[in-house]
C-alpha cells in the first residue's frame, strides 16, 4: 500500500474518478430519457400498437414504466457509484 | 358514530402524533434545525421525503386531473417521478458533500457572490411561497368539507399544528413528523384505489387492476373507457388532446423543475453520507411510486364509474342517462360543497354529461335533444369523493380526510422551514449581522418560521390565482432558475459568477413573463392561453423548460466573455466532485 500520495497522482485519481462518474450518469440519464421521453412521448404511437396485457405499451410507460425504470436506475447508480468511490479510493470509509 | 364525529377523532388523533413527535424531536441547535444534525437513516428520509415531495396536489388532484387528460395526464406522474433521478445524480450527492446549510449558500458560495445568494434566496422565497399557498388552501378545502367548518377556522388549525412542530422541532421535528405524515397518507390514498380496483376488475393492486379485464365481462378496462368516452364526443382516454411538444415540454419542466425545489433538495442535506444521499433518493421515489402508480388506476376507474354512473346505456337513448331525482347519495352530498354542479338544460330531468365543445358531437347531441353538457365536475372530487362512490365504510372516508390533510401539512411544513433557513441563515447570519451567535440565530429562525406560517396562512385564505396555476409557476420558475445555477455549479469549472446571475435573472424573468402574459395571476391575463397564442406550442405549465434553455445559454455565453472563477472555487468543485471526507453538516 502507498503512504505516500503526491498531489499529481491525486489530480490523476479525481480525473480518473470523475470520468468514469460521468460516464456513468450518462449512460442512466439515457435510459432515464429513453423510457419516459422516447416510449412514453415521442414514440408513443408507435409503442401503442403493441399491447401488454390491457396496457397499450407506450401508454404503461408513460403511466407505470417509466417510474419502475427510474427507481431502478437510482438504485443501479447508487450501487455502481459505490463500486465506483471504493476502486478510485475516495469512499467515506 | 357518525361520519363527522369519527371525522373529528381520527384527524384530531393524526394531529396528536405530529404534535407529540414535534415535542420529542424539537431542535436544540442549529445544525438540528437545518438538517436535523445531519443524522437521518437514508430510508426515514425517504419516507419524509416522499411526505415532502407529495402535496395537497398529488393527493387530492392529481388523480383528477388524470381522470379528465388521461394519457395527456402522464406529464404529471413522468415529471413528478422522473425528477428523482436528477436528483440522485447530479445534485444531492455533491450538495451533501458541500455538507452547509442551505441552497442559496451553496450558489454564493460557488458562484463566491452575495448578489448569486441574494438571487437565490428571492427564487426560493417566491418558489416556496406560491406553493405554500396551495398546500393552505388544500388544508382550508378539507377541512371545510369533511370537518363542517369555516375554510378560515380549518386554515387557522392547519397553521396551529404546523407552528409547533416547525417552530420548534425545526428540520428535526419536520423529518419524524413527515414520517408519521407518509405513513397516514399513503394507508389513506390505497385502501380505497384497492377496493375500486378490486370492484371493477378483481385485482388487488390497481397496478395490475388499470390493465385488466372488467368482471362485468366488458372487455380490458381501458379498451372499454376509450368507447365510454369516446361515445360521447370526449377524446380517447389512452391518447388525450395534448400536443407532443407540449407534454414533452411540460414532463421536462416538472423533472427539472422538482430536482431544483429548494425543500426537496435539503431532505438530502439531513443524511450522515454521501452515499446515503444517492441510496436516499432512491428510497424516496419508491415511497412516492406507491401513490404514483395508483394515481393513474384511480383516475382511469374514477373515470369510468362517474361516466358509467351518468350514462348507463346506449348514447342518445333518453333512458339512458340517470334521472337526477335518483342520483346517488354520494353526489347529493358533493353538490353542497360546489364541486359537482347539475343544471338541467333541456328540462327533462335528467343528466347529460358530454363534450359540447366537440362540434361533431354537438350536432348529434342536437339530434338527441341536448341542450349542452349538463354536468360541471372538479377534479379534486375523484380522490375525496372515491371512497363514497366505491361505498367504503365511514372509518375510510375519514381516513381520506386525514391523509388528504397529512399530505398538505407536511408539505407546507417542509416549504416553511427552508424559507425561515433562507431568511435566518441566507439573508440575516450571511449579510445583515454575520455576528450573531448560533442562539440568535436560531432565535431568528423560529421568528422567521412563525412569520412564514402567517403569510401562508394569509395567502391560502386569499390565493393568489388558481391551486394549479400556482403550482406551475413553482416547477417553472425552479426549472428556470436554480436548478441550471445548481447543475452547472457542479458540473462546470468555468461557469462564472456573472455567468450564473445573468443567465438565473434571465430565466426567472422569462418565465414569470410569459405565465404572467397567458395567466394573469395578478393581472389581467394579456392573451387568449389558447395553443395558437403560445411560443412553440409550450403552455405556460411547460415554458420553464425554455426558459430553462435560456438560462444555460446566457449563463454559458457570458462566462465566456467573463474572467474566470479563482483558485478557491476551483477547489471547491474539485472537493465536492470527491465523496471522501464529508462531515456532518456545519456551518462555518
Amino acid at each position: 500500500m502507498k503512504t505516500h500520495i503526491d498531489s499529481s497522482d491525486k489530480a490523476a485519481i479525481a480525473a480518473s474518478y470523475w470520468s468514469a462518474s460521468t460516464k456513468l450518469i450518462l449512460g442512466c440519464l439515457f435510459v432515464w430519457f429513453v423510457v419516459s421521453y422516447g416510449f412514453g412521448i415521442l414514440f408513443v404511437d408507435a409503442m401503442n400498437t403493441i399491447s401488454l396485457g390491457g396496457y397499450k405499451l407506450g401508454f404503461w410507460f408513460a403511466q407505470q414504466g417509466s417510474i419502475y425504470v427510474f427507481i431502478a436506475l437510482i438504485f443501479f447508480y447508487a450501487r455502481r457509484m459505490n463500486a465506483i468511490d471504493r476502486d478510485h479510493g475516495v469512499d467515506e470509509g | 358514530m357518525d361520519l363527522k364525529l369519527l371525522t373529528y377523532i381520527v384527524v384530531g388523533l393524526s394531529f396528536a402524533v405530529y404534535i407529540g413527535i414535534a415535542f420529542w424531536s424539537r431542535a436544540g441547535s442549529t445544525g438540528e434545525f437545518y438538517v436535523a444534525g445531519g443524522g437521518v437513516h437514508p430510508i426515514a428520509n425517504g419516507m419524509a421525503t416522499g411526505a415532502d415531495w407529495m402535496s395537497a396536489a398529488s393527493f387530492i388532484s392529481m388523480a383528477g386531473l388524470i381522470a379528465f387528460l388521461g394519457y395527456g395526464g402522464s406529464v404529471y406522474l413522468m415529471g413528478w417521478t422522473g425528477g428523482y433521478v436528477l436528483l440522485a445524480m447530479l445534485l444531492a450527492p455533491y450538495l451533501r458533500k458541500y455538507g452547509k446549510f442551505t441552497v442559496p449558500e451553496f450558489i454564493g458560495d460557488r458562484y463566491y457572490s452575495k448578489g448569486a445568494r441574494m438571487v437565490a434566496v428571492v427564487c426560493l422565497i417566491f418558489i416556496s411561497f406560491t406553493y405554500v399557498a396551495g398546500q393552505m388552501r388544500g388544508v382550508g378545502i378539507v377541512f371545510s368539507r369533511f370537518l363542517e367548518v369555516k375554510i378560515t377556522t380549518g386554515l387557522i388549525v392547519g397553521m396551529g399544528v404546523v407552528f409547533v412542530y416547525a417552530v420548534l422541532g425545526g428540520m428535526k421535528g419536520i423529518t419524524y413528523t413527515q414520517v408519521a405524515q407518509y405513513v397516514v397518507l399513503i394507508i389513506a390514498y390505497t385502501i380505497p384505489a384497492i377496493f375500486i380496483s378490486v370492484q371493477l376488475t378483481g385485482h388487488v393492486l390497481p397496478q395490475l387492476g388499470l390493465g385488466a379485464s372488467l368482471t362485468d365481462g366488458g372487455g380490458h378496462l381501458l379498451d372499454r373507457l376509450n368507447t365510454v368516452v369516446t361515445d360521447l364526443g370526449f377524446a380517447a382516454y389512452t391518447s388525450g388532446n395534448k400536443s407532443t411538444i407540449d407534454i414533452f415540454a411540460i414532463t421536462m419542466a416538472l423533472m427539472i423543475g422538482t430536482a431544483g425545489l429548494p425543500h426537496v433538495i435539503v431532505r438530502f442535506f439531513t443524511v450522515p453520507k454521501v452515499r446515503d444521499a444517492r441510496t436516499s433518493a432512491g428510497w424516496a421515489l419508491v415511497f412516492i411510486a406507491l401513490l404514483y402508480t395508483v394515481a393513474p388506476a384511480v383516475g382511469a376507474m374514477a373515470r369510468y364509474n362517474l361516466t358509467t354512473t351518468i350514462q348507463h346505456g346506449a348514447v342518445g337513448q333518453p333512458s339512458s342517462n340517470i334521472v337526477y331525482e335518483q342520483r346517488p347519495d354520494w353526489f347529493k352530498r358533493w353538490e353542497e360543497t360546489g364541486l359537482i354542479k347539475f343544471a338541467d338544460k333541456n328540462g327533462d330531468g335528467r343528466i347529460q354529461y358530454y363534450n359540447d365543445a366537440n362540434p361533431a358531437f354537438a350536432a348529434k347531441a342536437e339530434a338527441f335533444g341536448w341542450k349542452g353538457s349538463e354536468l360541471k365536475v372538479d377534479n379534486d372530487i375523484m380522490v375525496l369523493a372515491n371512497p363514497e362512490i366505491a361505498g367504503l365504510p365511514d372509518w375510510v372516508i375519514a381516513l381520506v380526510a386525514a391523509g388528504a390533510i397529512a399530505a398538505a401539512l407536511s408539505t407546507a411544513a417542509g416549504l416553511l422551514l427552508v424559507i425561515s433557513s433562507a431568511i435566518s441563515h441566507d439573508v440575516f447570519k450571511g449579510a445583515l449581522t454575520p455576528n450573531m451567535s448560533e442562539k440568535q440565530e436560531l432565535m431568528v429562525g423560529r421568528i422567521a418560521a412563525a412569520v412564514a406560517v402567517g403569510i401562508a396562512g394569509y395567502l391560502g385564505y386569499n390565493p393568489p390565482g388558481f391551486v394549479a396555476q400556482v403550482v406551475a409557476f413553482a416547477f417553472g420558475l425552479a426549472a428556470a432558475s436554480l436548478f441550471p445555477a445548481i447543475l452547472m455549479g457542479i458540473f462546470s469549472k468555468s461557469v462564472t459568477r456573472e455567468g450564473a446571475v445573468t443567465g438565473m435573472l434571465t430565466g426567472l424573468a422569462f418565465t414569470f413573463g410569459y405565465i404572467l402574459y397567458f395567466k394573469g395571476i395578478f393581472i389581467t391575463p394579456m392573451a387568449k392561453n389558447v395553443p395558437e397564442n403560445w411560443l412553440f406550442g409550450i403552455s405556460p405549465e411547460g415554458i420553464g423548460t425554455v426558459g430553462a434553455a435560456l438560462n444555460f445559454g446566457v449563463t454559458f455565453v457570458v462566462s465566456k466573455l467573463t474572467a474566470r472563477p479563482p483558485k478557491e472555487v476551483q477547489d471547491l468543485i474539485e472537493n465536492i466532485r470527491l465523496p471522501a471526507g464529508a462531515g456532518s453538516a456545519h456551518s462555518h
